[in-house]
């Protein structure tokens, strides 16, 4: 898909392979998953801030994050039907090493999912004991995007 | 009914081993996991807060409701059968089918609703105000000449608007009486309503972007200027209707931050930038979190607002390698 060709633009600046059948995610302090409708993507963009997509596909080499990073995640499914938290985002957080790189969780969603609503962003912060961030709906509006770009600058300001 | 039916002009047997776009195949999932149907909600435990509603909160209630089955049935009746002659991919016509008969689910379920909680008299009197409303009527039509148009693009944007934007005046009062104990089994059928207009606006308006890929800028700003027009045209009229219905009960104002809140989903749906500012789209928390219990504020740990250190439910994912 186009899109997935694309995404890490602004990531692989930077980046290079760093193993065989490994992406270095890079000097960026986000990590996003997107799927090919792009909001999330969206809504990282207007963030303006360095960052580096998960892979759509199984048969994509592995994304391996280098420093501390906010995981930017929208909910599949919904309530009671299955896994809320993408598995492209499930096999990025198996490998230890990003594991222990992550800070916070941002979630992506729709109220209209009610108890769906961000899920995955709140399992996330509880199996790695982060702080859910933020919530926002399909692509952010832009009072979202102020918010979570201050909020950001202030966060990363407080961490060790 | 006049105007013949527009048809697909050639079918080949449906293939679901070979998909263009994956999207068809995930929401197609997501909808058939969604469905349901009216009969599994216990409505019937609504009669007795049904009766403890005034008379002015009953009538509001029953005109909000064939308001809902008006727009649910243009919908499953015309609106997402439209859309199948457009459709790019097989799967997405299969989709569209599937978006229809949920829709006469949803106009059917606003009967049981009716039928378990009010007389024939009062079904009856629901009914022929619905006809005899204005401004009900003139977005019905708005809507419906759209739908009969000639521009697959612009049957989207109108498919999206009624989806995501045109079904909120009606939706809030629900979500208005479960944030007060009331009619909460009513509630409880209104928001799986609600959950699959949600997988609707975004598919369509999914849809309605790909459409847009390789357009010309000429035919992007038209599409553009064409949707926020619809929009203001369509929101002046649901601010009438929302104070025909909310005026009485001293609520219009309340329901009109639900409007924009939700106008500026429904263009994010179709990918443009919301619209009102955050200081008219301040939903009553109450409401929000009638709709979403994750939605309320303390959410926001960027606010600082102190307890926002919030980590959700326990929540045992099913797949075998969330092992950490």
């Amino acid at each position: 898909m186009l899109l997935q060709a694309d995404s890490t633009r602004e990531s692989t600046a930077g980046a290079a392979e760093r193993a065989a059948g490994e992406i270095d995610a890079g000097d960026v302090d986000i990590v996003y998953f997107s799927s090919t409708s792009g909001n999330t993507q969206r809504f990282v963009e207007k963030l303006g801030r360095p960052a580096a997509r998960i892979p759509l596909y199984a048969k994509d080499a592995p994304l391996v994050a280098r420093k501390p990073f906010v995981l930017v995640v929208p909910t599949y499914g919904g309530g009671d039907l299955g896994p809320a938290v993408p598995r492209q985002v499930i096999r990025f957080l198996n490998d230890k090493r990003n594991r222990s790189l992550i800070r916070g969780v941002i979630g992506a969603g729709n109220t209209n999912f009610g108890v769906a609503f961000c899920l995955a962003g709140d399992i996330i912060a509880q199996k790695c004991g982060v702080p859910h961030l933020y919530r926002f709906e399909v692509f952010g509006t832009p009072d979202d995007v102020a918010a979570v770009h201050e909020g950001l600058e202030e966060f990363w300001k407080q961490q060790p | 009914m006049i105007d013949k039916l527009k048809l697909v002009s050639h079918v080949d047997a449906i293939n679901w081993n070979k998909i263009e776009d994956e999207k068809d195949v995930e929401v197609w999932n997501r909808l058939v996991n969604n469905f349901w149907l009216p009969e599994k909600i216990p409505l019937s435990n609504d009669v007795q807060s049904w009766n403890q509603l005034t008379p002015v909160e009953q009538q509001l209630t029953m005109r909000v409701f064939t308001g809902l089955t008006l727009l649910d049935t243009i919908q499953g009746t015309v609106g997402a059968v439209s859309l199948i002659p457009d459709a790019i991919t097989p799967h997405e016509e299969a989709v569209y089918t599937n978006i229809a008969f949920m829709e006469s689910v949803h106009a059917k379920s606003y009967s049981s609703i009716f039928s378990t909680l009010a007389s024939t008299k009062e079904i009856d009197e629901a009914f022929r105000w619905s006809t005899e409303n204005v401004n009900l009527q003139k977005k019905a039509s708005i809507v419906m000449d759209y739908y009969q148009g000639d521009d697959p693009l612009k049957r989207k944007v109108a498919s999206v608007l009624l989806e995501s934007f045109l079904f909120y005046s009606g939706f809030y009062l629900p979500m208005y009486f479960s944030s007060r104990a009331r009619l909460t089994n009513t509630a409880d059928l209104i928001r799986l309503i609600i959950r699959d207009e949600a997988v609707h606006g975004y598919y369509i308006g999914y849809k309605f972007q790909k459409g847009l890929e390789g357009a010309t800028q000429e035919r992007r700003d038209e599409i553009k200027d064409y949707t926020f027009n619809l929009m203001y045209e369509l929101y002046e009229n649901e601010v009438q209707y929302t104070q025909d219905l909310y005026d009485e009960v001293g609520l219009t104002e309340d329901v009109k931050k639900f409007l924009h809140y939700n106008a500026n989903k429904a263009l994010m749906n179709l990918g443009y930038e919301a619209m009102f500012p955050k200081s008219v789209t301040d939903v009553n928390p109450a409401i929000l979190s009638a709709l979403s219990p994750n939605a309320d504020e303390n959410h926001d740990f960027f606010s600082g607002s102190g307890s926002s250190y919030v980590i959700g439910k326990a929540v045992n994912t099913e797949d075998d390698d969330w092992d950490f």
